[in-house]
């Protein structure tokens, strides 16, 4: 009976991470397949015939006119906007940290706010914001600076919430200590806070770089003439995607952080057999 | 050091998309009308319908003149309408269908063509630009950039009964085989027709009575589709399908069990022309891409990439018989007899967005 | 200087960037091309018809919640109680999927459900409402699984195994156990994955424009066409995004209430 139960365990994550990884398997699988149809046209939509291998999918990526670029941006405005993020970020929750409970919880509770909207209403705030400074202020703001501005708003939050653990773990006397020994703020900062907590701002930092890299709806509403990525394939979905420009930068991002992850994980198994051999001695 | 490898392949990967641009060779056959391009440069943003021209067109425009084309596609014309009408609207060329630009000479949203900088308008069909005065008298804003009809599209080994009324899309016998277009002129309007109305209804009556013909079919359909109904006629998942005469004669060019017909009630004959924004940036470029796209060398690859029926006199002579004598792609004249074009409503579109919202609800 | 001053350039870039374009959704909503005026806004609350869509949301929100919970709870409760370093290892393998691009993963099943299975099993599975309604339903709890699953496992992990030791020794079993001293105290965990499943279902209106067609056409849909592809301006579309905005509060004080110790707002 027993033995029933845990391989029924066993199968059911099985079932679980097969229902997870198929699609992805699927669009992986067919950014081979030969698109090539009967007059021919490089059909992409015709994603459900195997044609044949080939690799011309991922050479189309390169030439094609709108892909190409759209993936350009999509890793310069998930780079640019993280980085931005995090300094401001850290920053802020290192000021957060400081502050009195009430004044701290006010400031928390509001910053729960981008996470709590729906990316619908986030999207159209935006759409609005720049269609109102445009019509008012005559300003027209350009593209990249719009998905910047946005991209940054709504990570934001996400690096303060991954480095204020750490600060409560990290002591308050660092930074003073720091300022005794003849520190300015600014140098405290860098030299004694910053180091202590960099595990927080790493997260933060990846954490921000993935909510870019998965945004869809925000981009969507405010981007006029440029397309991210995830943009060009909702508008191009009807005629077909080539499934090469799909995975060229997702696949990639996943498999780096399945090994990643992975690598983490067996390094502590390591430092965990090492802990219990030291405590067997 | 991984951070470092990792950030090192993502400026490689930039850089390498930056590097790889295609080139379009140029010799003399690449113009009709001789290369008369000089560099103007800057930035220009169209506006179009998905996969509406051939990609390269673009590219070659982009080397001969130095402009930097921004492409942008669209679903629909009120799609489209919105992103034109926003304050921060920066699309230089659009391609509207007629009834929109009526309505947005009528809204004063665009700028009137300078002819002398589109010498290449001479190409195109007189008989063409007689029609388009119907919405745009004297050509003022706009020049024609592909037109077509509206039919039915079936696939004739799932078909048995001779189609040649709207009336087969609300035959039982095709339940959930049913493709109806996601507009709601398009839509509406040829269930006017099949009702013996006018398409351009300001009959409030006879809108509410094709909107209950429309709601009645809701359960048959499979849904409300634009270009994704090609991929699923071609391969014959579906069995009709309400489809402009370019995107049909795509679908049969692939699949030859597939026929297209204009029922007899009558339907819908369009146009798509090319129109500069008042507001436009680039007026210089904008120019030059309809002069560009008027070229008759330059149409005809157009017109053979993307399938819909060039109004290029030009470009006619140049293609291939199996293009021109198709009856999809040159429609004999007793087919254009019974179509009728679409109009602007004004106000009363309201009327129609309110049924269409009804008929999408359920 | 004060350390609290690191923090001014946040304020005043969440002042200028999430308060000031949140006021323009009641600014749209009540100023009708440059004048003030609440007919548009009564106009669309009086209309029925949204009211519908949105209750079917809700529906379809909901159910995707619950078939999410009863998926996930079973999944992390089973790697809760496996040995840590395998946990580890197989949790892993479920959020990653969580990081790839969402319009992605539905253009998957699109290629799937489409175009696959009439090619390789012969069965046209996209035909009418109900069959559409059950895709998207599929896809939906696809997209969001992971969401639900790393909460729940962030709390039942965290689970103080003396407890259950202690349950045991008082003489419950292993389903008494469960329900008695396991579920509740998960709750903060299940809190947290429904505020994560349930808002982000009511207004995904990628996954019916892309799967169903337009059908079901949901609440999300109805306010992405507002302000992409009707006339009339913003008003209609903002004051459906109020009502949006008013169901995000109330759920989210419904989930507050049930968390009130805060600690399931974990989202990392």
């Amino acid at each position: 009976m027993k033995r029933v139960l845990r391989s029924f365990k066993y199968v059911y994550l099985g079932l679980m991470l097969l229902f997870l990884y198929l699609p992805i398997v699927y669009l992986i699988v067919f950014s081979f397949n030969d698109f090539t149809s009967v007059s021919g046209r490089q059909a992409y939509s015709s994603i459900g015939t195997w044609k044949g291998f080939t690799l011309a999918n991922y050479g189309a990526v390169f030439t094609d006119r709108s892909a190409g670029p759209a993936i350009v941006l999509t890793i310069e405005i998930a780079l640019i906007s993280s980085l931005a993020a995090t300094i401001i970020g850290t920053a802020a929750a290192i000021g957060i940290n400081s502050m009195r409970k009430r004044t701290r919880t006010a400031v928390l509770s509001v910053s729960q706010l981008p996470m709590v909207n729906p990316d619908l209403v986030t999207g159209i705030t935006f759409m609005m914001l720049f269609a109102f400074v445009s019509s008012l202020l005559g300003i027209n703001v350009g593209d990249f600076a719009r998905l910047l501005i946005a991209h940054i708003s709504f990570s934001i939050p996400y690096v303060i919430f991954s480095v204020l653990p750490r600060l409560k773990q990290s002591s308050d006397m660092l930074y003073e200590a720091a300022l005794d020994l003849g520190c300015s703020p600014i140098q405290a900062l860098l030299k004694a806070v910053i180091p202590d907590i960099m595990p927080g701002i790493t997260s933060g930092f990846i954490m921000a770089l993935t909510m870019s890299l998965d945004d869809f709806v925000v981009s969507y509403f405010i981007a006029k003439e440029q397309q991210t990525l995830s943009v060009h394939i909702y508008s191009s979905f009807r005629h077909g995607v080539n499934p090469a420009i799909a995975t060229i930068l997702f696949v990639p991002l996943v498999a780096m952080l399945l090994i990643v992850n992975l690598r983490r994980i067996a390094k502590e198994r390591e430092y965990e057999i090492q802990n219990k051999k030291v405590k067997m001695k | 050091m991984k951070k470092w490898i990792c950030i090192a392949l993502t400026v490689v990967m930039i850089l390498s998309f930056a590097a790889c641009k295609k080139t379009i060779k140029v010799d003399e056959d690449t113009f009709a009308d001789g290369d008369q391009y000089e560099y103007i440069g800057g930035e220009l943003n169209v506006l179009n319908w998905g996969e509406y021209i051939d990609p390269d067109l673009l590219t070659l425009f982009e080397q001969e003149t130095g402009v930097k084309v921004n492409y942008i596609e669209m679903t629909s014309n009120e799609e489209m309408l919105m992103k034109l009408r926003s304050a921060d609207s920066s699309y230089d060329i659009c391609v509207p269908s007629d009834y929109i630009i009526e309505q947005m000479i009528r809204e004063d949203m665009l700028q009137p063509l300078d002819m002398s900088k589109i010498p290449n308008a001479k190409n195109i069909d007189p008989k063409m630009i007689e029609i388009t005065n119907g919405f745009d008298p004297g050509n003022k804003y706009s020049l024609p950039y592909m037109w077509g009809t509206v039919g039915i599209l079936y696939n004739t080994t799932m078909v048995d009964e001779p189609v040649d009324s709207w009336g087969i899309l609300w035959n039982e016998k095709y339940k959930g085989s049913i493709w109806m277009y996601d507009s709601p002129r398009d839509t509406i309007g040829v269930t006017l027709k099949y009702l013996g109305y006018d398409m351009n209804t300001r009959n409030e009556d006879e809108v509410a009575a094709a909107r209950d013909k429309l709601i009645e079919q809701a359960p048959l359909i499979k849904g409300f589709g634009t270009d994704e109904m090609r991929q699923s006629m071609i391969e014959g998942n579906e069995a009709l399908a309400v489809i402009y005469s370019g995107d049909a004669f795509l679908c049969i060019d692939e699949n030859p069990e597939l026929t297209y017909i204009v029922p007899k009630e009558g339907s819908n004959v369009w146009f798509d022309n090319m129109v500069i924004m008042k507001n436009a940036k680039n007026v210089e470029a904008a120019h030059a891409l309809i002069n560009f796209l008027n070229d008759g060398a330059i149409a005809a690859r157009n017109t053979e990439y993307i399938y819909y029926s060039t109004p290029n006199k030009a470009a006619m002579e140049r293609l291939d018989p199996y293009f021109t004598e198709n009856e999809i792609y040159n429609p004999p004249q007793e087919v254009l007899d019974r179509c009728e074009l679409f109009h602007d409503l004004g106000d009363f579109v309201e009327i129609y967005n309110a049924a269409w919202n009804k008929i999408t609800s359920k | 200087m004060k350390r609290k001053y690191f923090a001014y350039p946040y304020i005043v870039w969440m002042i200028l960037f999430i308060a000031v374009p949140m006021i323009f959704i009641f600014y749209y909503a009540f100023n009708v091309d440059g004048r003030w005026t609440t007919e548009r806004f009564v106009q669309t609350i009086a209309n029925g018809d949204y009211w519908i869509v949105l209750l079917k949301s809700v529906e379809i929100a909901f159910i995707t919640t619950a078939i999410c919970l009863l998926l996930a709870y079973p999944i992390a409760y089973i790697l809760s109680n496996m040995k840590k370093s395998v946990a580890a290892f197989i949790s892993v393998l479920f959020f990653v999927p969580m990081w790839m691009n969402f319009v992605l993963r539905t253009y998957a099943w699109y290629a799937i459900l489409e175009f696959a299975f009439p090619k390789l099993l012969g069965v046209k599975l996209l035909t009418n409402s109900t069959s559409n309604t059950i895709a998207v339903l599929v896809v939906m709890v696809y997209d969001f699984l992971p969401f639900m699953v790393l909460p729940l496992y962030n709390t039942l992990s965290k689970l103080d195994r003396s407890l259950l030791e202690a349950s045991r020794d008082l003489g419950a079993n292993g389903v008494t156990t469960f329900f008695r001293v396991v579920l509740p105290l998960s709750v903060p965990g299940i809190v947290s994955g429904i505020t994560m499943v349930f808002i982000p279902a009511i207004t995904a209106f990628t996954v019916t424009a892309m799967i169903g067609h337009g059908k079901p056409n949901l609440y999300g849909n109805v306010i992405e066409k507002q302000f992409k592809s009707t006339s009339g301006g913003f008003a209609t579309g903002s004051t459906l995004a109020i009502i949006l905005l008013i169901c995000v509060m109330v759920s989210t004080l419904i989930m507050n209430h049930f968390d009130k110790d805060k600690e399931g707002g974990s989202i990392l």
